[in-house]
């Protein structure tokens, strides 16, 4: 018998019951919840007056909708505002606990996870929120729900699934200088394309990624989803458990040893099977910038943007040639020509520490373009804020010409007052270039946090690598 | 949960791949913290040539003509013909209750993005995946026949046209009776509730510090 994918020991180790068709209830161990998705499935469970199975399992936070500017006086969108009263006040009455817009620990819900330790290899992590994908950087298993879903979780603690099919997107080699995780998961959806991963759990490896740190990894992950995979995972390794140790809802004593025992097996056996593998090479992956309106639209930025009649296929002639209408843009344009109105530089994909100094190393002693009218720095919690003022990088930033702004969600889905104009061009690090994603009309392309810092200070794309 | 049994219903086309939430439901509209009434904000950003905010009246809103769902022909549809990885994107819930809210009971494409897919049968509507070869012959139909409905029925699984082709369609067992049922999930689940407290159990001995309550 072959040895189990990292998927197949996650999922067996979380199994309450298999039903004759396969279907299983499976645990949950993490319940991650937002303001946008849960006020229904709390109203659903008061409706049919049920109580959450374990109130220590789930941890709230406001992200998609808090104001990143000055937040003294509360938010000024009343619809926003009650948005995350609502929150507060079902956190309150359920006994939830939620970090609070006040709190220093508040801040994107897939940063603040791993930053609390609330995340922890092995475990199973959901979240009303497709990027949930993020956690499985841990060796976990992170897929995001629909708020059925998450009523469902806070009633029963477990989930009716079934197995999915397992791919290993395997990246052997080293990345060049300026190259990042971000282009690793851009060159991957190039790859595969947006519907490449439905149906599977994607797994990372090789050794491209074993060198990523846990940022890296937690990038990569997020973007999974955007390949269509529910999860997205990395082994349990060294990095792994040195990040985790010490944080302040991580194992400690002897359950830090017993999880450790554990969290060591946490990997695809040697024999494992796969029921596909995608294998790149990191030493040709260049840095990536998005040209259309799916993230798969994708291609170098020494590239040029397509030309629809030479699309592989009918259909997506018709998709590349309504991109390119909708992004302003004419076939054959080299993408270093691209002039940008504004620069993103946040979202659960991008706005770790790691990735502030990656952006802030560019910005250093250079400023923001005159044709851009915001370059925006949006932490992705409280505590990369402090990490990040600790170290002078919102000096750097704030004398380049960028604002320096409180953290959530911010521009990545423009649900706050964060918004691009219609036909506004944007160099953003977010995740979805859809349209109309960052605001109604707003054009956006996806790329490296070095990359858009690059593009803020030139006012256009330009390849960080010899910037 | 309304039950869904069969359907007679008249067919829109949307002719479109990877259709994602962001489009079925703007941001915007998802600060709401009710589940119904996202009927009118249905493909908010295509439907209207104005921006579209929550409260707004949609009877003082300027429809856009080139927008299919706009067609008079298509009006009172319940049957969304669509292309591949329909659904694609955020996990918003919103999305399936827009299209319900609308009066979308069925979509037929040639596949769907996972998190959707799953969100639709928490809400009554069937999801059908046909062959790509397939929808692209039933667009082909739609367009040209005014007034074309298909008969959906979720027992026989199957889906038949005007000319009397039958078309059958796969769809999971468990999903297939909990949706001709109209079945609470939860209320299911809760029968298993000695099998959890069991596994809880045991895992409070393999891994404590999953219970750090």
């Amino acid at each position: 018998m072959p040895g189990l994918t990292l998927f197949e020991k996650l999922w067996d180790a979380h199994v309450v019951h298999v039903e004759a068709d396969g279907t299983t209830l499976l645990y949950i161990d993490r319940h991650l919840v937002h303001e946008v998705t849960s006020p229904q499935a709390f109203e659903g469970l008061k409706l049919a007056h049920r109580t959450p199975r374990r109130t220590d399992a789930a941890i709230a936070v406001p992200d998609h909708n808090v104001p990143t500017t000055d937040r003294s006086q509360g938010i000024a969108d009343p619809i926003s505002r009650l948005q995350v009263e609502t929150l507060d006040a079902n956190c309150a009455e359920f006994g939830i606990t939620e970090f609070r817009m006040d709190d220093v620990r508040q801040g994107i819900v897939h940063v603040i996870g791993p930053e609390e330790g609330l995340t922890l290899p092995g475990m199973t992590v959901v979240c009303g929120d497709s990027h949930t994908s993020t956690h499985g950087a841990f060796g976990a298993l992170a897929f995001g729900i629909g708020t059925s879903e998450v009523e469902h979780v806070l009633a029963t603690q477990c989930l009716w699934q079934k197995p999915s099919k397992t791919m290993l997107v395997k990246v052997e080699g080293e990345l060049g200088k300026g190259v990042t995780a971000k282009d690793i998961a851009l060159a991957i959806i190039g790859e595969i394309g947006t519907a490449g991963g439905t149906g599977y759990a994607l797994e990372f490896g090789g050794s491209a990624i074993r060198a990523l740190t846990m940022e890296g990894r937690m990038t990569l992950c997020n973007m999974a989803i955007e390949a269509g995979a529910r999860a997205g995972m990395v082994a349990v390794d060294r990095t792994t458990i040195d990040y985790v140790k010490g944080r302040p809802y991580s194992p400690r004593g002897a359950a830090w040893d017993q999880a450790v025992a554990w969290w060591n097996t946490l990997h695809s056996d040697a024999d494992a099977v796969f029921d596909r593998v995608v294998e790149l090479d990191a030493a040709k992956i260049e840095p990536q910038v998005t040209w259309g309106t799916s993230p798969e639209m994708v291609t170098t930025v020494g590239g040029r943007v397509p030309d629809p009649a030479k699309a592989p296929s009918e259909v997506k002639r018709h998709d590349w040639t309504r991109a390119l209408e909708y992004m302003g843009l004419a076939a054959g344009t080299p993408i270093a020509e691209i002039p940008v109105d504004k620069v993103f530089i946040g979202s659960c994909t991008n706005s770790r520490i790691e990735d502030l100094r990656e952006a802030a190393a560019v910005a250093k002693g250079r400023k923001v373009a005159p044709n851009v009218k915001l370059a925006m720095v949006v932490p992705g919690s409280g505590l990369v804020k402090q990490q990040a003022e600790a170290e002078g990088l919102d000096t750097i930033f704030v004398e380049a010409g960028f604002e320096w702004r409180e953290p959530g969600c911010s521009m990545c889905l423009a649900m706050n007052a964060d918004r691009l104009e219609p036909g506004e061009r944007c160099a953003s690090t977010s995740n979805r270039n859809f349209e109309g994603r960052q605001g109604q009309g707003g054009r956006t392309h996806l790329v490296s946090p070095a990359m858009a810092a690059a593009a803020a200070c030139a006012g256009h794309f330009v390849d960080v690598r010899k910037f | 949960m309304q039950a869904f049994t069969t359907l007679d219903g008249l067919v829109v086309p949307l002719d479109r791949a990877n259709v994602d939430t962001d489009a079925i439901i703007p941001k915007q509209f998802l600060k709401s913290i009710k589940r119904a009434g996202f009927g009118p904000n249905l493909f908010d950003e295509w439907r209207y040539l104005d921006h579209g905010e929550p409260g707004m009246d949609p009877a003082t809103r300027r429809p856009n003509p080139e927008f299919v769902l706009n067609f008079p022909r298509y009006k009172g549809a319940s049957v969304l013909l669509a292309r591949d990885n329909f659904g694609c994107g955020s996990s918003r819930e919103h999305a399936p209750w827009a299209l319900e809210d609308y009066g979308i009971r069925a979509i037929i494409a040639p596949s769907y993005a996972d998190i959707f897919y799953n969100n639709c049968f928490k809400n009554g509507i069937l999801p059908i995946v046909l062959d790509a070869a397939v929808v692209d012959r039933l667009f082909r139909e739609c367009e040209a026949s005014e007034g074309y409905q298909l008969k959906v029925d979720l027992d026989k699984q199957t889906v038949t046209t005007p000319g009397g082709e039958v078309l059958k369609f796969d769809v999971d067992g468990g999903r297939k009776h909990r949706l001709l049922n109209g079945l609470d999930d939860i209320g299911l689940t809760l029968l298993q509730a000695d099998k959890i407290k069991a596994y809880e159990e045991r895992r409070k001995l393999e891994a404590p510090w999953l219970f750090n309550a």
